[in-house]
Protein backbone atom coordinates (compact mmCIF):
# COMPACT_ATOMS: atom_id res chain seq x y z
CA UNK A 1 0.00 0.00 0.00
CA UNK A 2 1.10 3.56 -0.60
CA UNK A 3 2.97 4.70 2.55
CA UNK A 4 1.02 7.97 2.63
CA UNK A 5 -2.36 6.27 2.83
CA UNK A 6 -1.05 3.59 5.15
CA UNK A 7 -0.06 6.34 7.61
CA UNK A 8 -3.42 8.08 7.23
CA UNK A 9 -5.28 4.81 7.81
CA UNK A 10 -3.21 3.98 10.87
CA UNK A 11 -3.69 7.43 12.43
CA UNK A 12 -7.41 7.38 11.73
CA UNK A 13 -7.72 3.96 13.39
CA UNK A 14 -5.82 5.27 16.40
CA UNK A 15 -8.07 8.33 16.53
CA UNK A 16 -11.16 6.11 16.46
CA UNK A 17 -9.89 4.31 19.54
CA UNK A 18 -9.52 7.60 21.39
CA UNK A 19 -12.79 9.20 20.38
CA UNK A 20 -13.01 11.47 23.41
CA UNK A 21 -9.95 13.46 22.32
CA UNK A 22 -11.44 14.17 18.91
CA UNK A 23 -14.81 15.05 20.37
CA UNK A 24 -13.21 17.41 22.90
CA UNK A 25 -11.88 19.66 20.12
CA UNK A 26 -15.20 19.60 18.29
CA UNK A 27 -17.19 20.51 21.39
CA UNK A 28 -14.65 23.18 22.24
CA UNK A 29 -15.36 24.73 18.85
CA UNK A 30 -19.12 24.59 19.39
CA UNK A 31 -18.94 26.02 22.92
CA UNK A 32 -16.57 28.87 22.06
CA UNK A 33 -18.75 29.91 19.12
CA UNK A 34 -21.89 29.76 21.26
CA UNK A 35 -20.35 31.88 24.00
CA UNK A 36 -19.98 34.96 21.79
CA UNK A 37 -23.68 35.81 21.45
CA UNK A 38 -23.97 35.40 25.23
CA UNK A 39 -21.13 37.86 25.74
CA UNK A 40 -22.08 40.35 23.08
CA UNK A 41 -25.86 40.25 22.88
CA UNK A 42 -28.42 38.65 20.56
CA UNK A 43 -28.90 41.41 17.97
CA UNK A 44 -28.97 39.65 14.57
CA UNK A 45 -27.26 42.49 12.65
CA UNK A 46 -24.31 42.57 15.03
CA UNK A 47 -24.02 38.78 15.14
CA UNK A 48 -24.05 38.59 11.37
CA UNK A 49 -21.20 41.08 11.26
CA UNK A 50 -18.98 39.25 13.72
CA UNK A 51 -19.88 35.70 12.58
CA UNK A 52 -16.99 35.12 10.13
CA UNK A 53 -14.39 36.36 12.60
CA UNK A 54 -15.83 34.42 15.54
CA UNK A 55 -16.08 31.15 13.60
CA UNK A 56 -12.58 31.52 12.22
CA UNK A 57 -10.94 32.40 15.53
CA UNK A 58 -12.75 29.49 17.18
CA UNK A 59 -11.53 27.20 14.37
CA UNK A 60 -7.92 28.41 14.91
CA UNK A 61 -8.13 27.63 18.61
CA UNK A 62 -9.84 24.27 18.09
CA UNK A 63 -7.13 23.13 15.64
CA UNK A 64 -4.53 24.28 18.11
CA UNK A 65 -5.95 21.88 20.72
CA UNK A 66 -5.14 18.81 18.65
CA UNK A 67 -1.67 19.90 17.53
CA UNK A 68 0.42 18.80 20.55
CA UNK A 69 -0.90 15.25 20.06
CA UNK A 70 0.09 15.13 16.40
CA UNK A 71 3.53 13.61 17.03
CA UNK A 72 3.68 13.22 20.82
CA UNK A 73 2.40 9.63 21.17
CA UNK A 74 4.51 8.35 18.29
CA UNK A 75 7.52 10.14 19.71
CA UNK A 76 6.97 8.63 23.16
CA UNK A 77 6.73 4.99 22.00
CA UNK A 78 9.52 5.25 19.41
CA UNK A 79 7.29 4.85 16.35
CA UNK A 80 8.45 8.21 15.02
CA UNK A 81 12.07 7.09 15.11
CA UNK A 82 11.17 3.93 13.20
CA UNK A 83 9.35 6.09 10.63
CA UNK A 84 12.43 8.29 10.21
CA UNK A 85 14.57 5.20 9.62
CA UNK A 86 12.10 3.37 7.41
CA UNK A 87 12.81 2.93 3.67
CA UNK A 88 9.77 4.96 2.62
CA UNK A 89 10.46 8.71 2.48
CA UNK A 90 9.96 10.30 5.89
CA UNK A 91 8.39 13.38 4.31
CA UNK A 92 5.62 11.27 2.83
CA UNK A 93 4.85 9.67 6.19
CA UNK A 94 4.81 13.09 7.85
CA UNK A 95 2.46 14.36 5.14
CA UNK A 96 0.21 11.38 5.94
CA UNK A 97 0.16 12.32 9.62
CA UNK A 98 -0.73 15.93 8.74
CA UNK A 99 -3.52 14.75 6.45
CA UNK A 100 -4.85 12.49 9.20
CA UNK A 101 -4.76 15.41 11.65
CA UNK A 102 -6.82 17.48 9.26
CA UNK A 103 -9.34 14.66 8.74
CA UNK A 104 -9.73 14.28 12.50
CA UNK A 105 -9.48 17.90 13.71
CA UNK A 106 -10.18 20.06 10.66
CA UNK A 107 -12.88 18.37 8.64
CA UNK A 108 -15.42 18.13 11.52
CA UNK A 109 -15.12 21.91 11.95
CA UNK A 110 -15.83 22.45 8.25
CA UNK A 111 -18.91 20.26 8.49
CA UNK A 112 -20.15 21.93 11.66
CA UNK A 113 -19.54 25.51 10.51
CA UNK A 114 -22.77 25.90 8.47
CA UNK A 115 -24.84 24.68 11.43
CA UNK A 116 -23.17 27.16 13.76
CA UNK A 117 -23.36 29.88 11.13
CA UNK A 118 -27.14 29.63 11.22
CA UNK A 119 -27.00 30.71 14.87
CA UNK A 120 -25.41 33.91 13.64
CA UNK A 121 -28.10 34.68 11.09
CA UNK A 122 -25.93 34.00 8.03
CA UNK A 123 -27.90 33.30 4.87
CA UNK A 124 -27.46 30.28 2.59
CA UNK A 125 -24.87 31.68 0.23
CA UNK A 126 -22.77 33.19 3.03
CA UNK A 127 -22.82 29.80 4.72
CA UNK A 128 -21.56 28.25 1.50
CA UNK A 129 -18.69 30.74 1.28
CA UNK A 130 -17.86 30.18 4.94
CA UNK A 131 -17.76 26.42 4.52
CA UNK A 132 -15.67 26.61 1.37
CA UNK A 133 -13.23 29.07 2.99
CA UNK A 134 -12.85 26.71 5.95
CA UNK A 135 -12.38 23.80 3.58
CA UNK A 136 -9.42 25.63 2.05
CA UNK A 137 -8.23 27.12 5.33
CA UNK A 138 -8.28 24.26 7.84
CA UNK A 139 -5.73 22.14 5.91
CA UNK A 140 -3.53 25.25 5.89
CA UNK A 141 -3.89 25.45 9.68
CA UNK A 142 -2.91 21.78 10.03
CA UNK A 143 0.11 22.24 7.75
CA UNK A 144 1.46 25.33 9.54
CA UNK A 145 0.57 23.85 12.91
CA UNK A 146 2.55 20.70 12.11
CA UNK A 147 5.77 22.76 11.90
CA UNK A 148 5.08 24.19 15.35
CA UNK A 149 4.17 20.76 16.75
CA UNK A 150 7.42 19.30 15.42
CA UNK A 151 9.52 22.18 16.78
CA UNK A 152 8.04 21.91 20.27
CA UNK A 153 8.10 18.10 20.40
CA UNK A 154 9.26 17.01 23.85
CA UNK A 155 10.03 20.58 24.89
CA UNK A 156 9.23 22.05 28.32
CA UNK A 157 5.87 23.87 28.35
CA UNK A 158 5.25 22.66 24.80
CA UNK A 159 1.53 23.42 24.63
CA UNK A 160 1.64 27.13 25.44
CA UNK A 161 4.82 27.59 23.44
CA UNK A 162 3.15 25.96 20.46
CA UNK A 163 0.33 28.51 20.60
CA UNK A 164 2.88 31.33 20.80
CA UNK A 165 4.75 30.06 17.74
CA UNK A 166 1.81 29.11 15.57
CA UNK A 167 -0.84 31.77 16.17
CA UNK A 168 1.09 34.68 14.58
CA UNK A 169 1.63 32.51 11.51
CA UNK A 170 -2.13 31.88 11.33
CA UNK A 171 -2.83 35.59 10.75
CA UNK A 172 -2.98 35.49 6.92
CA UNK A 173 -5.30 32.46 6.96
CA UNK A 174 -7.58 34.25 9.41
CA UNK A 175 -7.61 37.47 7.39
CA UNK A 176 -8.40 35.86 4.05
CA UNK A 177 -10.73 33.23 5.47
CA UNK A 178 -12.90 35.56 7.51
CA UNK A 179 -12.47 38.26 4.86
CA UNK A 180 -13.98 36.01 2.19
CA UNK A 181 -17.27 35.78 4.08
CA UNK A 182 -17.27 39.47 4.97
CA UNK A 183 -16.58 40.45 1.37
CA UNK A 184 -19.41 38.21 0.24
CA UNK A 185 -21.84 39.75 2.74
CA UNK A 186 -20.73 43.24 1.67
CA UNK A 187 -21.48 42.26 -1.93
CA UNK A 188 -17.87 42.50 -3.10
CA UNK A 189 -17.50 38.85 -4.07
CA UNK A 190 -15.32 36.35 -2.26
CA UNK A 191 -13.27 35.21 -5.27
CA UNK A 192 -10.12 37.21 -4.53
CA UNK A 193 -9.95 36.13 -0.92
CA UNK A 194 -10.59 32.50 -1.75
CA UNK A 195 -7.95 32.36 -4.47
CA UNK A 196 -5.37 33.92 -2.15
CA UNK A 197 -6.30 31.37 0.49
CA UNK A 198 -5.85 28.61 -2.09
CA UNK A 199 -2.48 30.07 -3.10
CA UNK A 200 -1.34 29.95 0.51
CA UNK A 201 -2.54 26.39 0.78
CA UNK A 202 -0.54 25.43 -2.31
CA UNK A 203 2.55 27.10 -0.88
CA UNK A 204 2.07 25.38 2.47
CA UNK A 205 1.55 21.94 0.87
CA UNK A 206 4.88 22.44 -0.82
CA UNK A 207 6.90 23.81 2.12
CA UNK A 208 5.30 22.72 5.38
CA UNK A 209 5.92 18.92 5.19
CA UNK A 210 9.54 19.67 4.33
CA UNK A 211 9.99 22.06 7.27
CA UNK A 212 8.12 19.66 9.58
CA UNK A 213 10.37 16.77 8.54
CA UNK A 214 13.48 18.87 9.18
CA UNK A 215 12.16 19.89 12.61
CA UNK A 216 11.29 16.27 13.49
CA UNK A 217 14.77 15.08 12.54
CA UNK A 218 16.22 17.71 14.89
CA UNK A 219 13.92 16.55 17.69
CA UNK A 220 14.92 12.91 17.10
CA UNK A 221 18.68 13.54 17.11
CA UNK B 1 17.55 77.32 14.35
CA UNK B 2 13.92 77.49 15.28
CA UNK B 3 14.22 77.59 19.08
CA UNK B 4 14.29 80.95 20.82
CA UNK B 5 14.81 79.60 24.33
CA UNK B 6 15.57 76.40 26.19
CA UNK B 7 12.00 76.35 27.50
CA UNK B 8 10.63 76.45 23.99
CA UNK B 9 12.90 73.56 23.03
CA UNK B 10 11.63 71.40 25.87
CA UNK B 11 8.02 72.37 25.21
CA UNK B 12 8.31 71.02 21.63
CA UNK B 13 5.45 73.18 20.46
CA UNK B 14 3.04 71.49 22.87
CA UNK B 15 4.07 67.97 21.90
CA UNK B 16 6.59 67.63 24.73
CA UNK B 17 5.01 64.52 26.25
CA UNK B 18 4.89 62.61 22.97
CA UNK B 19 8.29 63.66 21.60
CA UNK B 20 10.19 63.26 24.86
CA UNK B 21 8.22 60.11 25.66
CA UNK B 22 9.46 58.58 22.41
CA UNK B 23 13.06 59.73 22.62
CA UNK B 24 13.17 59.03 26.34
CA UNK B 25 11.94 55.44 25.92
CA UNK B 26 14.54 54.85 23.20
CA UNK B 27 17.30 56.29 25.35
CA UNK B 28 16.23 54.32 28.42
CA UNK B 29 15.99 50.95 26.67
CA UNK B 30 19.08 51.54 24.55
CA UNK B 31 21.09 52.27 27.69
CA UNK B 32 19.60 49.39 29.67
CA UNK B 33 20.11 46.71 27.01
CA UNK B 34 23.90 47.13 26.61
CA UNK B 35 24.30 47.23 30.40
CA UNK B 36 22.38 43.95 30.73
CA UNK B 37 24.37 42.35 27.89
CA UNK B 38 27.63 43.54 29.42
CA UNK B 39 26.61 42.25 32.85
CA UNK B 40 25.80 38.86 31.36
CA UNK B 41 29.27 38.72 29.80
CA UNK B 42 30.96 39.74 33.04
CA UNK B 43 28.99 37.17 35.01
CA UNK B 44 30.01 34.33 32.70
CA UNK B 45 33.61 35.51 32.85
CA UNK B 46 33.55 35.70 36.65
CA UNK B 47 31.97 32.24 36.85
CA UNK B 48 34.68 30.72 34.66
CA UNK B 49 37.42 32.52 36.59
CA UNK B 50 35.99 31.20 39.87
CA UNK B 51 35.92 27.65 38.51
CA UNK B 52 39.54 28.00 37.36
CA UNK B 53 40.61 29.33 40.74
CA UNK B 54 38.83 26.48 42.49
CA UNK B 55 40.59 24.00 40.22
CA UNK B 56 44.03 25.47 40.83
CA UNK B 57 43.43 25.60 44.59
CA UNK B 58 42.33 21.97 44.55
CA UNK B 59 45.48 21.09 42.64
CA UNK B 60 47.65 22.90 45.17
CA UNK B 61 45.96 21.11 48.07
CA UNK B 62 46.51 17.79 46.34
CA UNK B 63 50.17 18.58 45.80
CA UNK B 64 50.60 19.79 49.40
CA UNK B 65 49.18 16.61 50.91
CA UNK B 66 51.48 14.37 48.95
CA UNK C 1 40.60 36.65 0.73
CA UNK C 2 40.03 32.93 0.49
CA UNK C 3 37.33 30.71 1.86
CA UNK C 4 39.52 29.16 4.55
CA UNK C 5 40.02 32.51 6.20
CA UNK C 6 36.29 32.98 6.58
CA UNK C 7 35.92 29.58 8.18
CA UNK C 8 38.68 30.45 10.56
CA UNK C 9 36.73 33.46 11.84
CA UNK C 10 33.58 31.39 11.93
CA UNK C 11 34.96 29.40 14.84
CA UNK C 12 33.86 30.80 18.21
CA UNK C 13 37.44 30.61 19.40
CA UNK C 14 38.75 33.19 16.94
CA UNK C 15 35.51 35.16 16.79
CA UNK C 16 35.49 35.87 20.52
CA UNK C 17 38.61 38.11 20.57
CA UNK C 18 37.74 39.59 17.17
CA UNK C 19 34.30 40.67 18.44
CA UNK C 20 35.97 42.13 21.52
CA UNK C 21 38.14 44.31 19.31
CA UNK C 22 35.26 45.37 17.07
CA UNK C 23 32.74 46.35 19.75
CA UNK C 24 34.37 49.69 20.76
CA UNK C 25 34.49 50.75 17.11
CA UNK C 26 30.80 50.11 16.63
CA UNK C 27 30.07 52.05 19.81
CA UNK C 28 32.13 54.94 18.47
CA UNK C 29 30.28 54.88 15.15
CA UNK C 30 26.91 54.69 16.91
CA UNK C 31 27.83 57.72 19.04
CA UNK C 32 29.00 59.79 16.07
CA UNK C 33 25.97 58.95 13.93
CA UNK C 34 23.67 59.44 16.90
CA UNK C 35 25.08 62.87 17.75
CA UNK C 36 24.87 64.03 14.15
CA UNK C 37 21.39 62.54 13.73
CA UNK C 38 20.05 64.14 16.91
CA UNK C 39 21.53 67.49 15.98
CA UNK C 40 19.88 67.32 12.55
CA UNK C 41 16.57 66.11 13.95
CA UNK C 42 16.26 68.76 16.66
CA UNK C 43 18.16 71.79 15.39
CA UNK C 44 18.31 71.67 11.61
CA UNK C 45 15.13 69.94 10.45
CA UNK C 46 12.38 72.58 10.14
CA UNK C 47 9.01 72.45 11.88
CA UNK C 48 6.49 70.45 9.89
CA UNK C 49 3.67 72.52 8.43
CA UNK C 50 0.92 70.08 9.43
CA UNK C 51 2.24 68.19 12.41
CA UNK C 52 4.24 70.93 14.15
CA UNK C 53 7.04 69.64 16.35
CA UNK C 54 5.23 66.35 16.94
CA UNK C 55 6.57 64.85 13.75
CA UNK C 56 10.08 64.72 15.26
CA UNK C 57 9.12 61.28 16.60
CA UNK C 58 9.80 60.10 13.05
CA UNK C 59 13.54 60.28 13.78
CA UNK C 60 13.33 57.37 16.20
CA UNK C 61 10.19 55.64 14.96
CA UNK C 62 11.33 54.93 11.42
CA UNK C 63 14.86 53.74 12.33
CA UNK C 64 13.40 51.40 14.98
CA UNK C 65 10.91 49.96 12.46
CA UNK C 66 13.58 49.52 9.79
CA UNK C 67 15.96 47.82 12.18
CA UNK C 68 13.27 45.51 13.58
CA UNK C 69 12.63 44.18 10.07
CA UNK C 70 16.27 44.20 9.01
CA UNK C 71 17.43 42.32 12.11
CA UNK C 72 14.87 39.58 11.46
CA UNK C 73 16.28 39.16 7.95
CA UNK C 74 19.85 38.99 9.24
CA UNK C 75 18.75 36.54 11.93
CA UNK C 76 17.12 34.33 9.31
CA UNK C 77 20.24 34.59 7.12
CA UNK C 78 22.43 33.39 10.01
CA UNK C 79 19.89 30.65 10.68
CA UNK C 80 19.97 29.48 7.07
CA UNK C 81 23.75 29.55 7.08
CA UNK C 82 23.80 27.51 10.26
CA UNK C 83 21.50 24.86 8.80
CA UNK C 84 23.38 24.71 5.50
CA UNK C 85 26.99 24.73 6.74
CA UNK C 86 26.44 23.47 10.29
CA UNK C 87 28.66 26.17 11.80
CA UNK C 88 28.42 26.69 15.54
CA UNK C 89 28.73 30.46 15.36
CA UNK C 90 25.62 30.98 13.21
CA UNK C 91 23.20 29.81 15.86
CA UNK C 92 24.93 31.94 18.48
CA UNK C 93 24.64 35.01 16.25
CA UNK C 94 20.95 34.39 15.58
CA UNK C 95 20.35 33.96 19.29
CA UNK C 96 22.21 37.15 20.18
CA UNK C 97 20.33 39.20 17.57
CA UNK C 98 16.81 38.20 18.64
CA UNK C 99 16.47 40.30 21.84
CA UNK C 100 17.75 43.41 20.05
CA UNK C 101 15.27 42.83 17.24
CA UNK C 102 12.45 42.43 19.74
CA UNK C 103 13.56 45.65 21.45
CA UNK C 104 13.46 47.51 18.14
CA UNK C 105 9.96 46.19 17.39
CA UNK C 106 8.86 47.26 20.87
CA UNK C 107 10.34 50.75 20.41
CA UNK C 108 8.66 51.02 17.04
CA UNK C 109 5.28 50.17 18.60
CA UNK C 110 5.82 52.50 21.55
CA UNK C 111 6.86 55.49 19.45
CA UNK C 112 4.10 54.69 16.96
CA UNK C 113 1.53 54.88 19.75
CA UNK C 114 2.98 58.15 21.03
CA UNK C 115 2.83 59.56 17.55
CA UNK C 116 -0.67 58.29 16.88
CA UNK C 117 -2.16 59.95 19.96
CA UNK C 118 -1.59 63.60 18.94
CA UNK C 119 -1.96 62.98 15.18
CA UNK C 120 -4.93 60.60 15.02
CA UNK C 121 -6.33 61.21 18.49
CA UNK C 122 -5.85 57.60 19.55
CA UNK C 123 -3.00 55.52 20.97
CA UNK C 124 -3.54 52.64 18.64
CA UNK C 125 -4.95 52.31 15.16
CA UNK C 126 -5.08 49.04 13.25
CA UNK C 127 -2.88 50.55 10.61
CA UNK C 128 -1.19 48.03 8.30
CA UNK C 129 2.31 48.99 9.44
CA UNK C 130 1.55 48.99 13.15
CA UNK C 131 -0.30 45.68 12.90
CA UNK C 132 2.51 43.95 11.00
CA UNK C 133 5.00 45.37 13.46
CA UNK C 134 2.96 43.85 16.29
CA UNK C 135 2.99 40.44 14.60
CA UNK C 136 6.73 40.77 13.98
CA UNK C 137 7.13 41.41 17.71
CA UNK C 138 5.18 38.18 18.40
CA UNK C 139 7.47 36.30 16.01
CA UNK C 140 10.54 37.53 17.91
CA UNK C 141 8.98 36.52 21.22
CA UNK C 142 8.20 33.07 19.80
CA UNK C 143 11.80 32.66 18.63
CA UNK C 144 13.22 33.69 22.00
CA UNK C 145 10.74 31.49 23.90
CA UNK C 146 11.49 28.44 21.74
CA UNK C 147 15.23 28.80 22.23
CA UNK C 148 14.81 29.35 25.96
CA UNK C 149 12.65 26.21 26.28
CA UNK C 150 15.19 23.85 24.70
CA UNK C 151 18.09 22.90 26.97
CA UNK C 152 20.44 21.38 24.41
CA UNK C 153 22.03 24.40 22.65
CA UNK C 154 22.60 22.55 19.37
CA UNK C 155 18.96 21.54 19.15
CA UNK C 156 17.86 25.04 20.23
CA UNK C 157 19.93 26.53 17.41
CA UNK C 158 18.51 24.26 14.75
CA UNK C 159 14.90 24.51 15.93
CA UNK C 160 15.26 28.30 16.13
CA UNK C 161 16.75 28.33 12.65
CA UNK C 162 13.77 26.50 11.17
CA UNK C 163 11.38 28.85 12.98
CA UNK C 164 13.26 31.91 11.73
CA UNK C 165 13.17 30.63 8.15
CA UNK C 166 9.46 29.81 8.38
CA UNK C 167 8.96 33.32 9.78
CA UNK C 168 10.87 34.95 6.97
CA UNK C 169 8.77 33.15 4.35
CA UNK C 170 5.65 34.28 6.19
CA UNK C 171 6.54 37.93 6.83
CA UNK C 172 5.75 39.12 3.28
CA UNK C 173 2.52 37.10 3.31
CA UNK C 174 1.57 38.57 6.69
CA UNK C 175 2.40 42.11 5.59
CA UNK C 176 0.45 41.71 2.37
CA UNK C 177 -2.55 40.17 4.10
CA UNK C 178 -2.64 42.89 6.77
CA UNK C 179 -2.44 45.55 4.07
CA UNK C 180 -5.26 43.92 2.13
CA UNK C 181 -7.33 43.65 5.29
CA UNK C 182 -6.65 47.28 6.13
CA UNK C 183 -7.74 48.63 2.76
CA UNK C 184 -10.85 46.45 2.81
CA UNK C 185 -11.89 47.86 6.16
CA UNK C 186 -11.03 51.45 5.31
CA UNK C 187 -9.57 52.12 8.73
CA UNK C 188 -7.09 54.92 8.98
CA UNK C 189 -5.33 55.05 5.67
CA UNK C 190 -2.99 57.72 6.97
CA UNK C 191 0.52 56.47 6.53
CA UNK C 192 2.97 57.29 9.27
CA UNK C 193 5.90 58.00 7.04
CA UNK C 194 4.20 59.69 4.13
CA UNK C 195 4.72 63.36 4.73
CA UNK C 196 3.60 65.51 1.80
CA UNK C 197 6.78 67.54 1.75
CA UNK C 198 9.57 65.51 3.19
CA UNK C 199 12.40 68.00 3.48
CA UNK C 200 15.85 66.87 2.50
CA UNK C 201 17.18 67.51 6.00
CA UNK C 202 14.46 65.28 7.49
CA UNK C 203 15.56 62.46 5.25
CA UNK C 204 19.18 62.93 6.27
CA UNK C 205 18.26 63.03 9.92
CA UNK C 206 16.32 59.80 9.54
CA UNK C 207 19.19 58.12 7.70
CA UNK C 208 21.76 59.16 10.31
CA UNK C 209 19.56 57.96 13.14
CA UNK C 210 19.01 54.66 11.30
CA UNK C 211 22.80 54.27 10.96
CA UNK C 212 23.15 54.99 14.68
CA UNK C 213 20.55 52.33 15.54
CA UNK C 214 22.25 49.92 13.18
CA UNK C 215 25.70 50.34 14.72
CA UNK C 216 24.15 50.13 18.18
CA UNK C 217 22.47 46.84 17.27
CA UNK C 218 25.74 45.37 16.01
CA UNK C 219 27.60 46.45 19.15
CA UNK C 220 24.98 44.99 21.52
CA UNK C 221 24.56 41.79 19.51
CA UNK C 222 28.33 41.25 19.49
CA UNK C 223 28.51 41.75 23.26
CA UNK C 224 25.72 39.23 23.73
CA UNK C 225 27.36 36.86 21.26
CA UNK C 226 30.56 36.94 23.34
CA UNK C 227 28.60 36.05 26.46
CA UNK C 228 26.84 33.20 24.65
CA UNK C 229 30.15 31.89 23.27
CA UNK C 230 31.65 31.76 26.76
CA UNK C 231 28.51 30.18 28.25
CA UNK C 232 28.53 27.39 25.72
CA UNK C 233 32.27 26.78 25.49
CA UNK C 234 33.12 27.27 29.14
CA UNK C 235 34.63 23.80 29.48
CA UNK C 236 37.04 24.12 26.56
CA UNK C 237 40.74 24.83 26.90
CA UNK C 238 40.73 28.08 24.90
CA UNK C 239 38.11 29.69 27.12
CA UNK C 240 40.35 29.13 30.14
CA UNK C 241 43.14 31.02 28.42
CA UNK C 242 40.82 33.74 27.14
CA UNK C 243 39.50 34.49 30.62
CA UNK C 244 42.82 34.40 32.43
Amino acid sequence: MNPLFATVRRDLLLALRRKSEVLTAVFFFIIVVSLFPLGIGPEPALLKKIAPGVLWVAALLATLLGLPRMFAADHADGTLEQMALSPSPFGLLVAGKILAHWLVCGLPLVLLAPVLGVQFDLDGEALGVLTFALLLGTPLLSLIGAIGAALTLGVRGGGVLLALLVLPLYVPALIFGAGAVEAHIAGLGAGGHLSLLAAQLALAIFFAPWATTAALRIALE
Amino acid sequence: MQWNSIGEFFAMGGYAFYVWGSFGACLLLMVAEPILARRRLNEVRAGIARALLADSLADELDNGSQ
Amino acid sequence: MNLINWFKFASPQSFYPLAGKMIPWFWALATVFGAAGLWLSFFVAPTDAQQGEGYRIIFVHVPASWLSMFIYLIMAAWAGLGLALNTRLSGMMAQSLAPTGALMALLSLWTGALWGKPMWGTWWVWDARLTSELILFFLYIGFIALQAAIDDPRRADKAGAILALVGVVNIPIIYFSVKWWNTLHQGSSVSLTKSPSMAQTMLWGMLLMALCFWMYSIAVALTRARAIILERERHTEWVKHAVE
